[in-house]
Parts: C-alpha cells; sequence; structure tokens
C-alpha cells in the first residue's frame, strides 16, 4: 500500500527537520519526505494531516502487556490497542510477566502472538536471573537470540551483590545491556510512599530517597568494575539524578528514563490516600519533581516512559498500603509530554525526542531509522492533532487497565493516526 | 396584628398565685432552659419553698435530633436533686405551645427516677398543641398564629420580658 | 491535585469523622462542647439516651482490639443505639473478600454507622468514599483507628482532658513522648494540638522511632524535635506518653526495653522537670516499667483514668453529631 501524508507539520526530531510537507510510504518504509512525490509513486491512500503533527511512532521503554499470566489485568490485544491509540509503535516489556520471561520459550511465544498487522513492535526484556530470584544467571544469549533486547529485573532487586557483579560481567562480556531500578530491598521493605512530611503525617510507611541512592550507589561502582551496559530505569529522585550526572562526568556511559507519572506528579498528590498515585517507585517530593523535569530538559535523563501498568479495579481500590502499585499510561504519554514541553517552554521537537529517537538509540535501533522519520526507516508513525483537548476517562481507555492518576484531568493532543510497518494501526475517523 | 402582652413580672405573680394553693415546702420546681430556670427563681421565691429550683436540658430527649436540630454544642446538662423518687414536682417553662418539650422533659425526668406527681406551670399557653398536654396552672391564654414567634429575654439588670415577632425558618 | 474533604458536606458540617486533620478549631471545640452534658449521663439511674434509639451501628474491626470496640460499644449503647460486633480479620477476610465487598454487604443491612478500626493507613476513607460514589452516604463512618494514620476519637478524648484540667490551650507546652513514628494516636494528638493553638509541642524519642520528617508533618506546625527526655519536658504542661509496641521493644529499632526505660520512660524524677502542675497523661493499655514508672502512673499528676471516662462522652457527642446531621 503507498500511503501520503500530506498538509502536517513534520517534525523528525533527530535531524530537526521541523516544516510542512508531506511523507511518502510503501511497502512498509518511508520512501520519501518533501513536497513531490518520488519518481512513480502513486498514492493508494491519502492521508490529510491538516493542523496535525507528523512525528515519529513513539517508543516506550516500558509497558507492561500482562501476558503471560496476568490476562486478568490485561490482554495483548486490549494493550496492543492503547499503544496503537496513543501513537505508540514500539515497547519494551519487563520480564515480570507469570511466569517471568526468563526462557527462550517464553519470549518466542510473546514475540509470535505480537507479531500481527497493527500490532506495535514488542522487545521483550529477559529476565537477568531465574524467576528473578536473584539467584541464578538466565540464559541471556539464548534469550538475545530469542528477541529479548535487554536484561533486567523489572522491580525486584537483586538482593545479593555477588550475583548482581557477576550478572553484569556476564551481561557484559556479550554487550547485552542491563537495564535495573535503583531501590535497596532492605531500605524499601514495606514501604509504600516517599519517607517525607506527607508519608509522615498521613501514617504511610515510607521508601526513603536512600533507597535509590544506595542501590544507584552500587550500580554505579559494579557497571565501573565490569563494564556492563547500565540504563537505570524509572529513576525517582533529585539525589538519584546527580549522582548519574556525577558519573556521566566521570566518563561512564549510562543512561536512565523516568516516568510520565513522577514528571508531573509529587507525594503531595496522594490527599486523602488516593491508591492512584501508589506507585513504584513512589512519587517523592515536589523538589524532586522539579530536579526529574530539569534533568529531562537538560538531557541528564535520556528517556521518559509510560511505565504502562494496567492494574484491575480488585486489586487497586483497597486501602493505599494495601493497593497494587501502578498506572496505565500508554495512552497518555504523548499527551503528557506535550504538557511537560508546555509548562517548561521545550520546544516540541526537543520534547518529542525523549519519547521517539533517544528511547531508539538506547536501544541500539536509532541508527536502523526506528524512531526517526527518513527515507529507508520503518513507516511507524504518529499523526496527532496538537491543539485537541480530551478528558482521561475510564471510558476512554483503550488499554484494560482503567486506573490512572490523570482519571478526570483534560490533557492537550489527540492522536488521529498510527501506521505500524506502514499499516493503519489506529485511525480516531470511525470511517478509515 | 399586634398583641399586647401583660408585664411578665404581673404574670407570675399571678401564676404563683395559682400555685400557692397546691405546693408544700418540699415541692421542686424543674425549670426548663433557659426561660423555664429563670421564671422558676422567681417563683420560688415567691412561694417561700425549701428545695432549690433544679433545671433540665431537654435535648437529649428531642424528637426533631434526626432534623439537624437536636443537640446545640455547649448544651447544659440537667441539675435534679439527687433523688426525684416519689417527689411532687413542678416543671416550669415559659410557653406552652406543641407539648412536644414537655414530653421531652418528662422523659428527662424520668431517667432520674420515678416522682410521685408532675405537675407544669407556664406563663402563657399559645395553642398549637400536637400533643394531649395541658399545663396545670397558666395565667394568659393566646391564640398566637403558628408564624409568630413568641421568645422570653432576660436583660443585664435581670428584667424579664416578652418580643413578639416572625419566625425565622422554622422547622 | 486536591480532593474535597470526605468527612464534612457541602454546608462544612461533619458526616464522618476520618481524622483530625481537616477540622477546624470551632469543630473541635463544638465536640468539646457537646461532649460535657454527656459525662453526666453515666452518673444517672438511667445511663441511657434515646438519640439513637433505632440506629443501627456496625463496629467493623478489621483489627482486634477489645479495649476499643468496647468503647464504642458503651457509648453507643448509652446512646440507645442497636450494636453489631464484627470481628473481620477472623471471617471474611480470611475467605478473601475485599474490603470494600465486606462494606457493601453490611450497608446492605441497613447500617446507619460504621466504625471502622483497620491495619492499612486510610482504610476508612476508602469506605467513606465507596459509600459516597455508591450513594450511600447517609452511612456515617467513624474512625477507631487505621494503620499508623489516626485515632480521631483518641485525639480528641485527649483534647477534652486536657482542656477540663488546663482549660486554655493556648498558653501551653506539650510533650508527646515515645513511638511517634507507629502512633496513630500522636498523629491525631497533633494535628488537634496544632489546631487548638497550643504554642509549643515537642516529639520526644530516640530517631528510630520518629518519622525522618517529623518536624515538618504538619506544614507552619510549632513542632520540635528532642532526642533528650530532659530537654523534652522541661516546662512542660502536659506530657502524653505513647504506648510502646511488644514487637518494636527489642530488634532493630529498639535495643530492649530496659534500656529504653532508662533514656525515655517517665519517672518521677524525670516528671519533676515539667511543670509541678503539669498532667501525664496515656492511651493505654500502659506498659509498666517500659514507657511509664509505676509511680507516675498512680500518681497525683495523672489522669489516664479520667480519659477513659472522658472517652464515652466524647464518642457518645461524636455519634450523637454524626446522626443528627442532615445529609
Amino acid at each position: 500500500m503507498k500511503i501520503e501524508i500530506k498538509n502536517g507539520r513534520v517534525i523528525d526530531p533527530a535531524s530537526g527537520l521541523d516544516r510542512a510537507t508531506s511523507v511518502f510510504a510503501t511497502a512498509g518504509r518511508i520512501v520519501g519526505i518533501g513536497d513531490k512525490a518520488p519518481g512513480g509513486f502513486q498514492a493508494e491512500g491519502v492521508i490529510d494531516a491538516t493542523g496535525c503533527v507528523v512525528c515519529p511512532g513513539l517508543v516506550d521503554l516500558s509497558a507492561r502487556l500482562r501476558e503471560p499470566g496476568f490476562e486478568y489485568k490485561a490482554t495483548l490485544e486490549s494493550e496492543m490497542a492503547a499503544a496503537a491509540a496513543g501513537g505508540v509503535t514500539r515497547l519494551v516489556c519487563p520480564p515480570d510477566t507469570d511466569p517471568p520471561l526468563d526462557e527462550p520459550g517464553l519470549v518466542e511465544m510473546l514475540k509470535h502472538r505480537a507479531r500481527q498487522p497493527g500490532f506495535a513492535h514488542v522487545h521483550p526484556m529477559g529476565a537477568l536471573t531465574v524467576g528473578l530470584a536473584g539467584q541464578r544467571l538466565t540464559e541471556m544469549a539464548e534469550l538475545t537470540e530469542a528477541g529479548c533486547i535487554a536484561f533486567g529485573q523489572a522491580s525486584v532487586s537483586i538482593v545479593d551483590t555477588q550475583v548482581l557483579m557477576r550478572a553484569m560481567q556476564y551481561a557484559a562480556t556479550f554487550g547485552f545491556p542491563v537495564w535495573l531500578q535503583a531501590q535497596d530491598a532492605h531500605l524499601a521493605k514495606l514501604g509504600v510512599a516517599h519517607d517525607g512530611a506527607v508519608s509522615a503525617r498521613l501514617g504511610l510507611a515510607g521508601i526513603p530517597v536512600v533507597a535509590e541512592t544506595v542501590a544507584l550507589a552500587t550500580y554505579l561502582q559494579l557497571a565501573r568494575e565490569t563494564g556492563a551496559r547500565l540504563h537505570v530505569r524509572r529513576l525517582s529522585s533529585a539525589a538519584g539524578l546527580a549522582m548519574i550526572r556525577a558519573a556521566r562526568a566521570d566518563g561512564l556511559a549510562v543512561s536512565c528514563d523516568i516516568t510520565v507519572q513522577h514528571l508531573h506528579l509529587c507525594d503531595e498528590d496522594i490527599g486523602f490516600f488516593d491508591a492512584h498515585m501508589r506507585l513504584d517507585p513512589p512519587l517523592r517530593s515536589a523538589t524532586d519533581r522539579a530536579a526529574l523535569a530539569a534533568g529531562l530538559a537538560d538531557g541528564s535523563i535520556d528517556v521518559l516512559c509510560s511505565d504502562h501498568t494496567p492494574v484491575d479495579d480488585d486489586a487497586k481500590q483497597q486501602p493505599f498500603g494495601e493497593a497494587e502499585a501502578g498506572a496505565t499510561g500508554l495512552e497518555l504519554l504523548l499527551p503528557l509530554t506535550l504538557r511537560w514541553a508546555m509548562e517548561a517552554g521545550i520546544p516540541l521537537p526537543q520534547a518529542l525526542a525523549r519519547v521517539t529517537s533517544d528511547p531508539a538509540r538506547i536501544l541500539g535501533l536509532l541508527d536502523r531509522g526506528c524512531g526517526r522519520l527518513v527515507p529507508g526507516a520503518p513507516a511507524d508513525i504518529c499523526v496527532f492533532d496538537p491543539a485537541a483537548r480530551f478528558t482521561v476517562s475510564r471510558e476512554r481507555l483503550k488499554s484494560q487497565g482503567k486506573n490512572t492518576p490523570f482519571l478526570g484531568r483534560e490533557l492537550q493532543g489527540e492522536v488521529r493516526y498510527t501506521l505500524i510497518d506502514g499499516h493503519l494501526a489506529y485511525s480516531a475517523d470511525r470511517l478509515l | 396584628m399586634s398583641t399586647t402582652l401583660p408585664p411578665v413580672d404581673e404574670l407570675i405573680d399571678r401564676l404563683a398565685a395559682q400555685m400557692r394553693p397546691h405546693v408544700a415546702p418540699d415541692t421542686v420546681l424543674v425549670g426548663i432552659h433557659t426561660g423555664g430556670v429563670w421564671i422558676a427563681e422567681r417563683l420560688h421565691a415567691l412561694l417561700g419553698l425549701t428545695q432549690p429550683p433544679a433545671s433540665i436540658d431537654v435535648s437529649f430527649h428531642r424528637d426533631d435530633h434526626h432534623l439537624g436540630n437536636g443537640l446545640r454544642a455547649g448544651g447544659r446538662p440537667s441539675h435534679l436533686p439527687d433523688t426525684t423518687e416519689g417527689a411532687h414536682l413542678v416543671v416550669v417553662d415559659d410557653v406552652l405551645q406543641t407539648g412536644r418539650t414537655l414530653r421531652a422533659a418528662l422523659n428527662e425526668i424520668f431517667d432520674y427516677g420515678r416522682p410521685a406527681r408532675v405537675e407544669l406551670a407556664v406563663l402563657v399557653d399559645r395553642g398549637g398543641r400536637e400533643l394531649p398536654v395541658a399545663a396545670t396552672y397558666c395565667p394568659l391564654t393566646l391564640g398566637l398564629p403558628d408564624g409568630q414567634s413568641l421568645d422570653l429575654a432576660r436583660d443585664d439588670a435581670g428584667r424579664l420580658s416578652f418580643s413578639l415577632g416572625e419566625k425565622r425558618g422554622a422547622p | 491535585m486536591t480532593q474535597a474533604n470526605p468527612q464534612l458536606n457541602q454546608h462544612g458540617e461533619l458526616i464522618h469523622l476520618l481524622s483530625i486533620e481537616g477540622l477546624s478549631r470551632e469543630i473541635l471545640h463544638g465536640i468539646l462542647d457537646r461532649a460535657e452534658p454527656f459525662t453526666a449521663v453515666a452518673e444517672r439511674e438511667v445511663k441511657k439516651v434515646p438519640l439513637l434509639r433505632g440506629k443501627s451501628v456496625f463496629n467493623l474491626f478489621f483489627e482486634n482490639s477489645t479495649r476499643t470496640r468496647t468503647t464504642f460499644e458503651i457509648a453507643a449503647k448509652r446512646l440507645s443505639a442497636d450494636v453489631i460486633n464484627l470481628n473481620i480479620n477472623t471471617s471474611s477476610a480470611a475467605k478473601g473478600e475485599s474490603l470494600l465487598d465486606t462494606v457493601d454487604n453490611l450497608a446492605a443491612m441497613q447500617a446507619d454507622m460504621f466504625v471502622v478500626r483497620h491495619a492499612s493507613s486510610g482504610a476508612p476513607y476508602l469506605i467513606a468514599q465507596h459509600l459516597a460514589a455508591t450513594g450511600r452516604d447517609h452511612i456515617h463512618v467513624v474512625n477507631a483507628g487505621d494503620g499508623r494514620h489516626s485515632h480521631p476519637t483518641q485525639g480528641l478524648l485527649d483534647m477534652y482532658t486536657i482542656r477540663h484540667y488546663k482549660q486554655d490551650f493556648t498558653k501551653l507546652t506539650v510533650a508527646v513522648v515515645g513511638d511517634i513514628l507507629h502512633s496513630r494516636v500522636a498523629r491525631s494528638q497533633l494535628h488537634a494540638l496544632v489546631t487548638l493553638g497550643v504554642p509549643e509541642i515537642r516529639l520526644v524519642g530516640p530517631q528510630t522511632l520518629l518519622p525522618t520528617a517529623a518536624a515538618q508533618m504538619i506544614p507552619n506546625a510549632p513542632l520540635r524535635v528532642c532526642h533528650d527526655m530532659a530537654e523534652g519536658l522541661r516546662g512542660a504542661d502536659v506530657v502524653m506518653m505513647l504506648r510502646l509496641q511488644n514487637e518494636r521493644m527489642q530488634g532493630a529499632l529498639l535495643p530492649s526495653p530496659q534500656e529504653y526505660f532508662k533514656s525515655y520512660g517517665l519517672t518521677p524524677e524525670k516528671l519533676a522537670l515539667a511543670k509541678p502542675d503539669a498532667i501525664v497523661m496515656h492511651p493505654g493499655p500502659m506498659n509498666r516499667g517500659v514507657e511509664i514508672d509505676s509511680a507516675v502512673a498512680d500518681g497525683r499528676q495523672a489522669v489516664i483514668l479520667p480519659q477513659v471516662t472522658f472517652g464515652i462522652a466524647v464518642r457518645m457527642a461524636v455519634m450523637s453529631m454524626l446522626a443528627g446531621v442532615s445529609q
């Protein structure tokens, strides 16, 4: 199918391209960008993007699909529909499924199930240790062959630092990236909220910032020692960010991401025990939030992710401390990125880089055109109306997970069309 | 419509005169907060009773509690004699209208014991009864429309006076 | 994100008692004023008033506490309510029923009031919000202790006791001593003391038993952290002792009850540092020889038993106030 997307504001964050022009795609690839069609191109389908932005499809470094094992929370079908509706064309799913993604067969099955027209590209993150138990290493080479793009532990920490060091040494041997969330298991034990004035007042057991910094110090030292390619997932604190900056200044190649929740919310938003604010890591203080926003703006934080985690109502409608952590986010990644850009005065191409080209770079796929709008790149494209407003509601969300702190909030930026490999995966117009 | 009321002091004198043949020195006057307490104090002096006058607050027994009119903050505790068992009580109030206050007052009194006899003395019976209640002693009967209020007030010098007015947002 | 305070209706009247936080000085004094006539009810021949006649009060205790349950039961019964006691940790929760399912079931039995005790901070809020969201906010919720968060009737009875002995809150120095980190009682006391205008409040205890942000836990409040007991007690008008739970006495928080008593146990010698007319309070049950010396617990400055008596009147006041409010 030959498709022309015309009359839109075309933005390719990686190259800085930002102008009104057309994008041409054939057989799943972008074949031209410009005011004139490439020679011999006869459009079979035309998308009129008047008033819209045309950008690379979003790349989300953390989105739980809940398969296998938690199909009552979400299914591949429901979450792929959510991804397409959110303009997300490529995502990484963490290994905390049931069973965890620690065997090649499980990874192959997931890849196979996800390989359908209109489904986003799914990159499983393999478990670093068997069963995420922090004791035995997984068959990382086999898992990589099966399709794993990196290795990590999801939200589970490796308590035994010797195992952690060996896992990083082994991964470094083959150049496999290691993605870790910095949270010391003991210091975070039983905690449900940021250890600060709000948790003190509400009587919620605290997770101190040192739970992040102590673990982070260990990771950074081990990364220096082993040479492992470390990506720190879901950073939450100003102190943690300062350590990342210092490590980089010191020459260590380390990258990191934060979630849209931590970019926009802080512990004060817990209000009267709103379990939608129960997240992992916990929402930190307003000062931490501001530091993360600044870090994202200046590039100290590489990537903004949704950390999409569908949670069913039975698990969410509980007293704060008993509620399951997590929020649905695939459909909110784009509008929350735009909101940050608007609030912080970040130019749109720079803001979009944090959810397109930058995550593609972390995945090592930027050179292959992922997260870009250039001839030869996969035709993974998002067309959105930056001015359209909508209110987040359970009915509107396509994800099976209906719980997010942003329920009831008005956001700006609505996806009109999503193309994945040149296939129209989502259209806001019912006719198409 | 204007109704002129006799001075309160004159009404109290007339009430005392009605009661005098029927009370004994150990009769206990029980004033209902707030107006009834003031009147009971006057009657006590006029009648030369030996027992100090008692007072009760009927908030605990009001039947309009569920309408949000129940306990007022700062409700005063009732003060009844150590034993009301076998006593002759005269409940004293300023105005008798629906009879509901008296019903509540009787409940309150019976929470403290079983008196031999209970009578009712009021300054004004304004009509409008909703319960089968009648005053034993009453010097003045008026027919006031429902929308009109009749309130007893006491000034700094201790003088009592009635005022007529419009009821504000009455339930 | 701001949410409306779920314990007040749109007229600012109390419909649930979930926490002291968010209640004005007027409301707090209003509850204490209202409690006053109830103190006399227990001295009558008939220790009962009919304010809650025909109402069903459900004691929902997801965490066992015979003592607290009994005080609420007595208060409700003296108001003539029908009281139904449910110890849920031994029934439905063990069968896997969710908190809100339990609430739905009991609401369907025409409950008028839930008195809730739960091990999780905020559980009564969840219940009140759920009742509101399902159009059943004629059912009132009274928090009888949730996790570490709040125990508002205990806080109120403590304020009643202080007002009874000291009258004016605005000239007092109050010391709260012990395990503040895990104490819902302390949190209720602190909110009440701050709202009632106490100008100096000292939080006394070792660092392991105080929240990290203890002095900032209530914005703009005169909270002062003292790790030294003598400094915390010097010149105090009111000493509020907290109970130290058994499971905290040995381990990573404290080495031993003996060592705790040495530093933070209230002895006559330490109490002598406070004002001569200082009162000593304790929410009970006391650990004699751990947080308080018997000579103090039974001494002339202790007002621990009056606290218990006032507690019934305060709970009667709260329940009758909630039942009397029009929706």
